[in-house]
């Protein structure tokens, strides 16, 4: 906190509160991998016990080798990968022209941006289903990334926007003076400038397409080659008994990626909600 | 300072406009008329095709048959105008479905924004470590994708095998049997995965507020829930209002917490939301102007929830 004096108890007691809060948040992902570890006696116990003494790699082994999680995650991987780019270079280029410059019906296009992000993609799954019948991209990876590369750009758009008004004009002119080609500002001053706010942005499409299970469902009906992870998951869960060490571990895979990339960035991330929202 | 603080209940400058920006010129030098939609090409032209085109397409599907049979090509289409809708709203499901999706939704939002707020003024008062492991907890659970944060908890309560049961000594209640226990244990998930993003944007525009404006208003004896309501809160109204919209929009539209953790919409349809139920209704029983009507329904509901921000957005005088 920024130097606003809290009475010592006051604060220890807050203090306990957080930690207590943090643990209570951080446990279904402790318990998420901690019964990937567990061996299967363990998992169907009836008397679950927060530790395990005998880990094992079991669920691990059936989940990579009955399923074929590496290629789902490689094609998940693709898929957000894919986007992330794709999103972020068409919502730069956008965010700039709607920012930098006056041109009629300027006012419209943000607003058509705004509305455009409340549209429920769910609603949509109907209408691209036919979309993407009739271009014959039913079953492959594309039917995944064109319709997530166009939900993500309004709010790319959108966020973005602050970041690139934040850059000084002055710059701009400078450049300008100094010979600068307006391409060469727009890649070798203005994008990296920007960079940080791409990279919180990227977060939300990362994330969003890295969650897609509405349109994998949907779109890739016959095709298993072409799955991606929640797909993947929902083979473990059968009528009879549910294969919880299998989903366990098929969770773990396909969360820790994601952690390991919100820890990485997770400062930018910060400062870019912080940016955003200060605009 | 102090006594402008007190007086107006806000720090100085806290509503006030944006400074002026210099006047912008009409455009660069060298600027010629088509270079921003040079620039806005792509963008437009993907979300043409993606979302604009698909959006008309839903509303024209709404209106026609369209089965399995029409889809397959083996009868020819029909127009059907506001038959498909008549025949939801005659529906006595698609009401009582509806209902549970405003209702559902507005719990979410409701004790999202509760918690995250809460939890991001706690983090105002702690020093740094308990600070980290609160944020890295927080993220974790927002990293988490929706499907595996729906298994996690599933599993957590499950009536065999899951911890919660056994630590509250519920023997093998089933959650996902009753539906209102159902609902309960869908929001719990829903709220662990979105309370970060209200927290942490919260947080940091607390951050944002002078320390000297807080230290003032301290000074002078408030309370901390004075200092929330008349400091922080005015302050804060922006990105409350941010917040508050995205929770609706993405609570509103909750698919694969209840399609997973419910196996479908729960028993007998008891957890169905819209976005569940248009799926079940185009994908599960092949009636996709239904489904289509559905969709409809979703988008005119959101759409009005986005002209009540347009219209907080123009009131903040927020410049376009």
């Amino acid at each position: 906190m920024t130097g606003f004096r809290v009475r010592r108890p006051g604060r220890l007691a807050a203090e306990a509160v957080t930690l207590l809060v943090a643990a209570a948040v951080a446990f279904p992902l402790y318990w998420m991998v901690l019964s990937a570890f567990k061996p299967a006696g363990e998992i169907q116990s009836t008397e679950p016990r927060p530790w395990t003494l005998s880990p094992s790699l079991d669920s691990f082994r059936r989940v990579f080798e009955q399923q074929d999680f590496g290629r789902y995650f490689l094609n998940s991987l693709i898929v957000a990968g894919t986007v992330v780019l794709a999103s972020a270079l068409i919502a730069f280029l956008a965010a700039t022209a709607v920012t930098r410059f006056r041109f009629r019906f300027r006012t419209t296009l943000l607003i058509m941006f705004l509305v455009a992000q409340m549209v429920p993609v769910e609603a949509l799954t109907i209408p691209l289903f036919f979309l993407m019948r009739d271009a014959g991209q039913l079953n492959t990876l594309g039917s995944l990334i064109l319709p997530h590369i166009a939900f993500s750009l309004p709010f790319a758009i959108w966020m973005l926007r602050g970041f690139v008004k934040a850059v000084p004009e002055a710059l701009e002119e400078q450049a300008q003076i100094d010979g600068a080609s307006r391409t060469r500002f727009l890649w070798q001053i203005l994008f990296p400038l920007v960079f940080p706010g791409l990279v919180a942005t990227s977060v939300f499409s990362f994330i969003s397409t890295w969650n897609d299970f509405l349109f994998a469902k949907s779109f890739l009906i016959s095709d298993t080659s072409q799955s991606t992870l929640p797909m993947a998951l929902l083979v473990f869960f059968k009528p009879d008994e549910n294969d919880w060490g299998g989903i366990m571990a098929g969770s773990t895979v396909m969360t820790v990626p994601v952690l390991v990339f919100f820890v990485l960035v997770q400062r930018r991330l910060v400062s870019g909600l912080g940016g955003a929202v200060k605009d | 300072m102090t006594t402008q603080l007190t007086a107006t209940g806000k720090p100085p400058g806290a509503t006030a406009p944006p400074a002026a920006r210099p006047a912008r010129r009409a455009g660069p030098r060298g600027h010629r008329p088509w270079t921003p939609w040079l620039y806005l090409l792509p963008a437009l032209a993907v979300l043409g095709g993606l979302l604009v085109y698909p959006v008309y397409q839903l509303g024209l599907i709404s209106f026609l048959e369209y089965t399995q049979a029409q889809v397959s090509g083996g009868e020819p289409t029909s127009f059907k105008g506001f038959g498909n809708y008549t025949a939801l709203f005659a529906d006595p499901q698609f009401w009582q479905v509806l209902l549970a999706t405003v209702l559902f939704a507005a719990a979410c939002v409701l004790t999202t924004l509760a918690v995250g707020c809460a939890l991001a003024v706690l983090l105002t008062r702690v020093r740094a470590l308990p600070r980290f492991v609160l944020m890295m907890a927080a993220l974790g659970a927002w990293a988490t994708p929706a499907i595996t944060g729906s298994t996690v908890w599933v599993f957590l309560f499950d009536p065999d095998f899951g911890p919660v049961n056994k630590l509250l000594g519920l023997g093998d209640f089933s959650w996902t049997y009753g539906r209102y226990s159902a609902f309960a244990l869908v929001l719990l998930e829903v709220v662990w995965c979105s309370f970060p993003f209200v927290m942490v944007t919260v947080y940091a525009g607390i951050k944002a507020i002078p320390s000297e404006v807080l230290e003032a208003a301290a000074l002078d004896g408030a309370s901390q829930w004075r200092i929330w309501r008349s400091v922080m809160a005015p302050v804060l109204r922006p990105i409350l209002v941010v917040v508050t919209i995205q929770s609706i929009i993405w609570d509103f539209k909750v698919f694969t917490q209840i399609y997973v953790m419910t196996n479908g919409g729960g028993i007998a349809g008891q957890n169905l939301v819209l976005n569940v139920y248009a799926y079940q209704k185009a994908f599960a029983s092949s009636q996709y102007s239904l489904g289509s009507a559905i969709g409809v329904v979703m988008l005119l509901i959101l759409l009005a929830v986005t002209l009540v921000y347009l219209r907080l957005l123009r009131r903040q005088g927020e410049e376009l």
